[in-house]
């Protein structure tokens, strides 16, 4: 009987001891679906979590400046800055075709839509909620722009428009380029030159 | 000498055989289910965030498309959220005065990060990628729900193993055309916009794209 009451009596400070050591995992709170994810939580970081051995706590760590990752070397001038001798780029830097305009036509619609629009003529969705209005690019000073400055803009804004190069990647850019080409050819073309799937929405608008 | 057991604990030894089956099998039922249950991973949990961002106003107001913002959800397995520089694009110029948008200024200001409140979170040993989903037709609202329509983020999906594995096991009962991963109302319907039903477009859709999802172990747990 006695040797029964000694190990009770050890055994309730050891049970208290483990669930002490539970509850160390709790961190702090008591909200049941952190608790359970602190236990899913190993000590290794995904994109962009806390890591609070850097100053800005960013595990997800910038570029060191002057280092070029792998794949990431831009020697050609022309597909990545729109530039050719000083000036923008008269040509683009590869083919122009369907796929390309369609490619340029689905990142046009991502990107640049909110504020110039589907037709382009500047009155996207959040201008009509007050930003400040860009350019049609059917006015006459872009229509006879070249495809290096419609790049140029995207990669390093314009004005009151910020950059977009570290969203939309070079031949994309030059795609959306030659969307915009084509959306200005299509202002002085009639409707029956426009693609079938095009003039639906184009009349749908 | 006298017997040590009375006869009665013979019955008590027989009962307490099942008992010990029924209270060791109701304990492990309820653990399972407890990570099943809605209160336990949140699922339709509105989640405070340090910016009231809404999809809802975003996305159906303004008609912003998820890639405006979730830029390497088509290319990575990770979605991507937005750095302030892209809320900036607009409201450098918009609700310049709103002071829910004090936070998005000063860290664009001062270079300090926001502090997001995570709401969909895998555990760290499951591998997960929105890539070949995306590119096998699987749209984010499947998985993600209306989100068009939420004020603020929350779950609608456990993200359960047992919920992965119901779509791995019949993907025919998900998939949609590719072009229309980023509609949020979408439904199925045949080229002359007729509906028609699931998983009659699914069976024809994984033909086309050779969908085969796999249940191994290895490929969610590598
Ligand atoms: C958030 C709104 C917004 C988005 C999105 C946007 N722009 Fe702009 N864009 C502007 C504004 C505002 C201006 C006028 C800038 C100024 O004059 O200060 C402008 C001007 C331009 C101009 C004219 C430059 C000139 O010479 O007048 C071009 C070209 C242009 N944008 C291209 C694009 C392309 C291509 C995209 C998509 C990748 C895009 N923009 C996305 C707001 C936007
Ligand atoms: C204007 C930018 C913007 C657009 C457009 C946008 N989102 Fe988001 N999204 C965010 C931000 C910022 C967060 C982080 C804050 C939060 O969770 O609400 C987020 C969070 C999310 C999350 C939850 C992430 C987590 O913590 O688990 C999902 C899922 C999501 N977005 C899906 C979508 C989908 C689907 C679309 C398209 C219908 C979309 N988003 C469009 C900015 C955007
Ligand atoms: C493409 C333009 C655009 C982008 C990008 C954008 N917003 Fe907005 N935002 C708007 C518009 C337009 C409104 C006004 C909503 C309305 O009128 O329905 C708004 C409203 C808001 C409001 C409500 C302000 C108030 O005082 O009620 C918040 C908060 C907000 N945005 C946060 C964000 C955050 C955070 C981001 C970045 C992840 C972001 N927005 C990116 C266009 C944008
Ligand atoms: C097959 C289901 C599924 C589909 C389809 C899906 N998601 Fe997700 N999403 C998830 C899961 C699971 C997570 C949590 C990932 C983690 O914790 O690692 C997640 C996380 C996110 C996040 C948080 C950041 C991240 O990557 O962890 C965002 C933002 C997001 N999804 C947006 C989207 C958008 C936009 C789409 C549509 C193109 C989409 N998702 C399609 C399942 C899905
Ligand atoms: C709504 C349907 C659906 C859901 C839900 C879903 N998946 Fe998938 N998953 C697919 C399809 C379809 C594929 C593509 C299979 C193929 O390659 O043919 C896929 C492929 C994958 C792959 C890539 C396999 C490979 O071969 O590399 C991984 C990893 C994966 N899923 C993980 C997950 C995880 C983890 C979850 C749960 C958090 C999940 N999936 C939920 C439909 C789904
Ligand atoms: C389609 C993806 C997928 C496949 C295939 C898969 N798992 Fe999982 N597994 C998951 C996810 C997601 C979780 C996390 C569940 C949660 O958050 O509760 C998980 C969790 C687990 C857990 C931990 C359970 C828990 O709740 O803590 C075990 C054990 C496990 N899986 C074993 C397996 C085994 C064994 C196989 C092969 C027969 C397998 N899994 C195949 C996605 C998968």
């Amino acid at each position: 009987m006695s040797n029964r009451k000694l190990t009770t009596r050890a055994a309730r400070p050891l049970l208290a001891a483990m669930v002490l050591c539970l509850m160390l995992g709790c961190e702090g709170t008591t909200d049941i679906e952190r608790l359970r994810q602190e236990m899913y939580n190993q000590s290794r970081f995904e994109p962009l979590e806390k890591n609070t051995f850097f100053a800005d706590q960013r595990a997800s760590r910038p570029w060191i400046k002057g280092t070029v990752a792998r794949g990431q070397l831009r020697t050609d001038a022309h597909l990545y800055t729109g530039m050719v001798n000083g000036k923008p780029a008269e040509t683009f830097p590869f083919p122009i075709t369907r796929k390309v305009i369609q490619r340029g036509r689905e990142r046009y619609n991502i990107y640049c839509t909110p504020c110039h629009g589907y037709r382009g003529d500047g009155r996207g969705m959040v201008v009509r909620r007050g930003m400040k209005q860009p350019p049609s690019y059917h006015i006459e000073r872009l229509q006879n722009e070249t495809p290096g400055y419609f790049f140029d803009v995207m990669t390093n804004g314009f004005g009151a428009m910020y950059s977009y190069a570290s969203r939309i990647k070079p031949r994309d850019r030059w795609a959306i380029a030659a969307y915009i080409r084509a959306l200005q050819l299509s202002q002085n073309a009639t409707l029956e030159d426009v693609p079938a799937d095009v003039r639906e929405r184009l009349e749908n608008e | 000498m006298a017997q040590l057991f009375p006869r009665g604990s013979n019955a008590f030894a027989r009962v307490s055989i099942v008992a010990v089956l029924v209270v060791v099998g109701t304990g492990l039922s309820i653990l399972l289910n407890t990570n099943r249950l809605h209160y336990t991973t949140d699922v339709q949990v509105a989640k405070k965030q340090p910016v009231p961002f809404s999809h809802k106003h975003h996305v159906t107001g303004v008609g912003i498309d998820c890639r405006y913002c979730h830029t390497s959800v088509e290319e990575s397995s990770f979605a991507n959220i937005p750095p302030v520089e892209t809320c900036m694009t607009c409201h450098s110029q918009i609700w310049t005065e709103s002071p829910l948008l004090e936070p998005i200024r000063e860290s664009y200001r001062m270079g300090n990060p926001i502090e997001w409140v995570r709401v969909h979170d895998l555990p760290d040993f499951v591998y997960f990628n929105h890539s070949i989903h995306v590119h096998k037709g699987i749209g984010c609202q499947t998985c993600h729900g209306q989100v068009d329509q939420m004020p603020l983020m929350w779950k609608v999906n456990t993200l359960n193993m047992e919920w992965c594995l119901e779509c791995h096991r019949a993907p025919e009962k998900f998939v949609r055309p590719r072009e229309e991963v980023f509609n949020m109302t979408w439904k199925p319907t045949d080229e002359q916009g007729h509906a028609v039903s699931q998983v009659a477009l699914g069976a024809q859709l994984i033909k086309e794209y050779d969908i085969n999802p796999s249940t191994d172990c290895s490929t969610c747990h590598r």
